[in-house]
């Protein structure tokens, strides 16, 4: 199949049955066709039979239609949503273990306040630094505490939900009863 | 009323309408045969190995557009099992198959007889359960049977833990079903069906290309009032066979790697070309940039996931093949009404002669010989005696090639093939099924030796269990697609394909309780053929045939259809031919 698309980033949600091997089942799509999940994460929506995912992958339109549709495919997937080209907001966390000599502490407390990160725990020698954000802004954060000594750094998957008053809901079902907002016209980018 | 749980599998498929199961028990699935033992109305099949459970389970499916069942204990029965599942994945066959599983508090110990049945046949299922709640059976298998045979049909595999088979339960048995995650779309959008109509009258070389899915949707009548309303030529995959009668004026035979000439050629100069129920298969495109290069597409399909994979598509319409076949034959009747657009009618003419002159120029050959069999002159002779009015099952290899070129099918649902998967040893076990499900019926099993030898020791459960399978042995004393591949596209360096003439296939019959005959020439082989037929018992029928037999025409892998070779090549075609091999 011919395509000049270049492969990219793609942030894919999926709603699916809040049963065990759903997981298994959409890893095992990626993997079984050779395709990388970048980051995946997984949790319970209002609805506590169904659980979200937030699948990060790489690929061209070819590829990532196919997954689309493989992922629609499964049985236990309800929707599943490409959240590229919509507008979004993504957020993940990481938990930054940061070399904190007295030379560098106020320093690193600076940059900390800068990106709006907080310090979770504390050692005469080291912090460990909470912060939240797009993929951009923590990388940035990385890349200023490296000069430092970064010791260890967990990243959480990413999340996304699309903007607007909108819920994406479970396909046949009448949407939600929004929350009371006064002036539904300010959908804001508050972000 | 509390009844166990191995039980309440019985009665829910009782309920479900299930009256025949194949299987083989084992410790885990214990209490189901106990159960079975004073159970009323349902037969059990034993077979001699799992997977032939599962292929038979296929046969039973395939024929009687019903979902067949099969059943085997845990770990080593669940994994020769996968096999037959992967193969119903594939070709689209409905099955429900039943595993035993170590008791639940086992699970994921290392236990006996253990391994991670819903882990290893995840991949090769349409969806699977493991059940962990004796009050989930009954919805379960409501589900399971439910997936199986909606949408695109495939297998489900449950897994049932011993311990939730031995306790007791009530019987939960829900009225409906209701899948918030699994709704399948069976009507085509209407406007598509307008595009596709539109294209249709309008072509000047049309063709319709129609695979498994007519098959599965039962749609032969809705495909042939389409094909004779316009007159469009139609070819056949190998999973179609059967949807369209081949002595039909309009039928270009089997398209692809070992198609008709004519078909393939129809393909790859048409304009317009109405794919109805197939997967553009790699085996039927060949090279994907080189296929139909000047046709606008339409692609009927129930699986959204198979449009666009393999082929851009200029016209989906998601859909079951009937439902759309049935609107589109309005939509055409209604295009066709106001009489064909300027230049037409002289194109279809024009089209139509081309056609004819292909069909008559480049029929399916071979040269004839007086001392030894042509294996496609069996083909012949099967299609005569029968009348094409037997049920077909084959292996996987030459043979199998040779009987959908050479076998004249009439009905639907009388064809059993591995197309997908290429399964040698599916055809016994799946003519086993075929049996069953049509007792009195005649089933010839067309095989080769070389994958008849993979499951032969059905021959016991054909015997055993009444089930008089006519197998045909196209005997070439060697793996003949393997040796093809060599001769043609590895310059004949033979490697690993010998098998010489053991076991004695009318002796190894006869100490299976069936009736073994041989045919070495060509004329011994219509009354042999007679006999068998006329025998009441299992008969294995070994033709000992030309064993430097090709399959022709032949697409090598990854070439495009007009790479054909179509008769025993010279030295510089199969050099062009192993250059053009880019596929697999």
């Amino acid at each position: 199949m011919q395509n000049g698309n270049e492969p990219r980033k793609h942030t894919i949600a999926v709603l699916v049955e809040n049963k065990f091997g759903v997981l298994s089942r959409v890893a095992g799509l990626f993997s079984a066709r050779g395709y990388n999940i970048e980051s995946l994460s997984v949790g319970e929506t209002l609805d506590p039979s169904v659980s979200r995912m937030t699948l990060v992958v790489r690929g061209d339109e070819f590829v990532i239609e196919q997954a689309t549709k493989q992922l629609h495919k499964l049985i236990d997937v309800i929707k599943v949503t490409d959240l590229t080209d919509e507008s979004h907001v993504e957020r993940e966390m990481v938990l930054i273990r940061v070399n904190a000599e007295p030379s560098n502490r106020a320093e690193i407390l600076r940059t900390a306040d800068i990106f709006r990160a907080r310090v979770v725990d504390v050692t005469p020698v080291s912090f460990v630094l909470e912060a939240t954000g797009d993929e951009g802004k923590l990388e940035a954060l990385i890349e200023l505490l490296r000069p430092m000594g970064i010791q260890e750094i967990v990243r959480t998957g990413k999340v996304a939900i699309a903007r607007g008053p909108k819920t994406r809901v479970r396909r046949g079902e009448p949407p939600r009863k929004p929350r009371t907002v006064d002036d539904l016209k300010v959908v804001g980018f508050a972000d | 009323m509390k009844m166990p749980g191995a039980r309440i599998v019985l009665e829910c498929l009782k309920r479900q309408g299930v009256d025949l199961i194949f299987g083989l028990p084992g410790g885990a699935v214990l209490p189901i045969y106990d159960a079975l033992y004073d159970f009323e109305g349902l037969r059990h099949i034993l077979v001699r190995q799992e997977a032939a459970a599962g292929h038979a389970a296929e046969g039973y499916a395939r024929t009687s557009g019903r979902v067949g069942v099969c059943l085997v204990t845990s770990g080593p029965a669940a994994t020769n099992l996968v096999t037959a599942l992967q193969d119903a994945l594939m070709d689209s066959i409905p099955i429900v198959a039943f595993t035993g599983q170590v008791p639940t508090h086992l699970i994921g110990n290392d236990a006996f007889q253990e391994a991670d049945n819903v882990g290893i046949t995840r991949s090769c299922t349409k969806h699977n359960f493991l059940v962990k709640d004796g009050n989930d059976l009954g919805p379960i298998i409501r589900e399971a049977f439910h997936i199986a045979s909606t949408g695109r049909p495939g297998p489900v595999h449950v897994d049932l833990p011993k311990d939730i088979l031995v306790k007791e339960w009530d019987l939960v048995w829900p009225d409906k079903i209701q899948m918030r995650s699994y709704n399948p779309n069976y009507d085509g959008h209407p406007g598509q069906i307008k595009r596709a109509a539109k294209l249709l009258a309008s072509a000047r070389k049309p063709v319709l290309y129609v695979g498994g899915g007519v098959i599965s949707s039962d749609a032969s009548a809705e495909l042939r009032e389409l094909a004779e309303l316009g007159q469009f030529p139609l070819t056949q995959t190998l999973m179609g066979l059967g949807a369209f009668p081949m002595a039909h004026p309009l039928s270009l035979d089997m398209l692809g790697m070992h198609g008709s000439y004519y078909a393939n050629m129809a393909v790859h100069h048409s304009d317009v070309l109405v794919a109805v129920g197939a997967r553009f298969d790699d085996r039927v495109t060949g090279k994907v940039d080189a296929f139909a290069p000047n046709a606008e597409i339409v692609h009927i399909d129930i699986d959204p996931s198979s449009i666009s994979k393999n082929i851009k598509v200029g016209v989906p319409i998601v859909g079951d093949c009937r439902r759309v076949l049935g609107k589109l034959v309005e939509a055409v009747r209604e295009e066709l009404r106001g009489g064909p657009a300027p230049g037409v009618h002289e194109g279809r003419q024009q089209w139509a002669a081309q056609i004819a002159e292909w069909k008559r120029d480049f029929p399916f050959r071979y040269e004839w010989s007086d001392d030894v069999v042509k294996p496609q002159y069996v083909m012949q002779e099967i299609s005569n005696v029968t009348g094409g009015e037997a049920f077909i099952v084959t292996g996987v290899g030459q043979h199998q090639m040779w009987a959908a070129q050479y076998y004249r099918f009439k009905h639907p649902r009388m064809w059993c093939t591995s197309g997908g998967l290429g399964t040698m040893g599916y055809g016994l076990p799946t003519a086993m099924g075929v049996q069953a499900a049509n007792p009195g019926k005649l089933v010839v099993n067309i095989d080769g030796d070389g994958s008849f030898a993979m499951n032969s020791q059905e021959l016991a459960t054909c015997f055993t269990e009444g089930l008089p399978v006519k197998t045909v042995i196209i005997n070439n004393s060697g793996h003949g697609m393997v040796r093809q591949w060599q001769r043609i596209i590895y310059k004949e360096r033979f490697c690993a394909i010998d098998l010489p003439g053991i076991p004695d296939w009318v002796r190894l019959a006869e100490a299976y309780g069936c009736v073994g005959l041989r045919v070495s020439k060509p004329s011994e082989l219509v009354p042999a053929l007679e006999k068998m037929i006329s025998t009441p018992a299992p008969v294995v029928l070994d033709v000992c045939v030309d064993k430097d037999e090709c399959v022709f025409p032949m697409v090598p892998a990854g070439g495009a259809s007009t790479d054909m070779i179509l008769a025993p090549p010279s030295r510089v075609v199969r050099d062009r031919a192993a250059r053009s091999q880019t596929g697999f």
